[in-house]
Formats: structure tokens, sequence, C-alpha cells
């Protein structure tokens, strides 16, 4: 059974190249938007707070500030109205699910960076 | 009308061309094979039956063996038929998912989830009689009132109270096809479907 779902998502949904993000981390979504005929991109900047799911049905949920409210859009990591996703910032953090961060503000709410060590290029 | 027996496989989502996320249901749909053509003269109705499914030659009846033997076939688990039905095949032959097409609406038929011995807010909905507080207790998945006292004198009948819950065959209609792959017998349908994965259903339209 789960192999006929395996196969059933690789024949109906598009393989799409996403860039490896995990909860703690700083992103921007390019979201493509259709307005009558015309088609344009809204960027989508903030906190991952989580990431669920498994193959076709896996979603992620991006948490910012908007003007002192908070706002968290949730988007389907395969839609193929997502034009591209940026990785901003690594997030150093302790838990899978970053639902503690609804009841912060300000800085409070700051997510530590993580650093790591790059290798240099010859 | 046509049918097909089919086992449900699990639900999965599929995104259409506008970006639109659609929740399916994976049915693994037949084949099956036709087992016997009632007429008007020899059975008072029309109908086609068909079988789907495998059990062992053990556990399957001689009058069943023998039943299956007159189509060509060895011992499937489960017979259904379907009346009036479109399609033009003979004993013996085998009928396989192709006969939907994508897009079209098809209602599948198959026996939901139990769910046991329920009161009445789950099984039909009710809000309950009181409130948490001001002295009331243990009223708040209560019925209420099941009508009048010295007239008339009875529970009318199909009055909504607690008891079994699921396992009723239900009839969902106007889903519609979103895939067919008939190589590997798998029909995927927009929507939710009655019963748990690898319960039988029927498709028909």
């Amino acid at each position: 059974m789960e192999a006929a779902i395996a196969f059933i998502h690789e024949q109906l949904t598009t393989k799409k190249e996403v860039p490896a993000f995990k909860a703690g981390d700083n992103i921007t979504v390019n979201y493509k938007i259709i307005e009558g005929t015309k088609e344009r991109i809204q960027s989508f900047k903030g906190d991952v707070i989580k990431r669920q799911g498994t193959g076709a049905t896996a979603t992620f949920t991006v948490r910012k500030i908007s003007d002192g409210v908070g706002v968290e859009r949730l988007f389907p990591i395969l839609s193929p109205n997502i034009e591209s996703i940026v990785v901003n910032k690594r997030g150093r953090v302790r838990r899978a699910k970053l639902y503690y961060q609804r009841e912060r503000f300000g800085k409070a709410a700051r997510i530590k960076e993580k650093r790591m060590a790059v290798v240099a290029k010859k | 009308m046509k049918g097909i027996i089919g086992k449900k496989i699990g639900m999965t989502s599929v995104f259409e061309a506008n970006g639109k996320q659609v929740a399916c249901t994976i049915i693994e749909a037949g084949p099956c094979v036709v087992t016997q053509k009632k007429t008007v003269e020899t059975d008072g109705y029309e109908s086609l039956q068909i079988a789907y499914g495998t059990r062992k030659e053990k556990n399957t009846p001689k009058a069943l063996l023998n039943h299956f033997a007159k189509a060509n076939t060895d011992a499937k688990s489960v017979v259904k038929e379907i009346r009036n039905c479109s399609i033009d095949k003979q004993v013996g032959e085998t009928i396989t998912c192709d006969i939907f097409a994508e897009g079209e609406k098809v209602s599948v038929i198959g026996t939901t989830k139990g769910k046991g011995f329920q009161g009445v807010v789950k099984r039909h909905g009710f809000a309950g009689v009181g409130e948490a507080s001001h002295g009331q207790h243990d009223r708040q998945r209560a019925p209420g009132s099941i009508g009048g006292s010295s007239y008339p004198s009875r529970v009318f009948k199909n009055m909504r109270m607690a008891g079994q819950m699921g396992g009723d065959r239900v009839k969902v209609k106007a889903l519609k096809v979103m895939k067919v792959f008939p190589e590997q017998n798998y029909i995927v349908v927009a929507g939710s479907v009655p019963g748990h994965n690898g319960s039988i259903v029927l498709i028909q339209k």
C-alpha cells in the first residue's frame, strides 16, 4: 500500500529542487499569485516554525511579525506555485516545532544564528 | 450503469494545473471477472455479476468453486452484482479499471469505519443540554427530552438516540476521477471514500 502511494506520488507530482531547510531557519518564499489573467510573485519572509508530513502532502509553516501582528503562512513543499525558496539564515534551535514562538515577541522572539565552518573554495 | 470492485489503498494529494492541492483517494480497482449474466427471461432482472480478489480454494464453498469454474476462473473473495450494466462482456471475460476515464464523475460504495456504541453528541451532532457550572452536572452530553409524557405515551420511531455508529454501507456520489492507471489497476479519485484502508469498495457510474 505504501508502494502504491509512492507510485502515485511519483506519477502525479512534478519533481522539484527544494533547498534544505528546517525549523528555526529564516527563509523567503517566492509565491506565484494569479490575479485574473496576470501573474505576479509575492515574497513571504520569516522563520520556519515547523515542517510536517511526507511525500506530496508535506507542508511547512513560516511565521513573521507584520506591523506588530504575528502572521503565519502554511505552504505545501511541492506546490507548483512556489517559484523559489531562499534560505537567508540558519537558526540554532533545540526543537523541531517552534510553537513557543507564538507567545514571544520583540527581542525574546529572536532565533540565534547557527554559525558553521565553511570550507574555502579553491 | 457500469462498475468495478476495488480495494481502498489510502489517501494522498495531487496538484492541479492551477496549483491547487486536491486531496485524493487511491483505489486498486479490478481486474474483475464476469461470473454470471442475469437476464429478465431467466432471473426477472438484468445484471452483471463480477468477482474480485483472491481466496484459497480450501476456504471456498464447493458450490461457489463450481460457479467460478463456469467462468474458467479460480476462487475469488468478493462477488457483487451491477444492475442494468452497460459493459458488454461475456462470462469469463475480465473488466479492468480503464472502463473509467479521467474527469468522469463516479460514485463509490463502501462500509464506513465502525465507531462502536456512541452517544448523541458524536452520533447525531447534538449539542448536549446543560452548562458546565451554575450547579449543573453530568448534562453536557445528554440527549434532552425525547418527547411528550401522557400524550403520546410512547417514543416516536426513528427518535435519534445513542447506539451503534459506523459500519454502515454508504455511497459517496460525484467523485471526480483524477487519473486512471490501467497497467497498475489504480484509480485516483478526488475526495474521500468510506471505510478503512484495505476495505472493499464498489465504484459505479
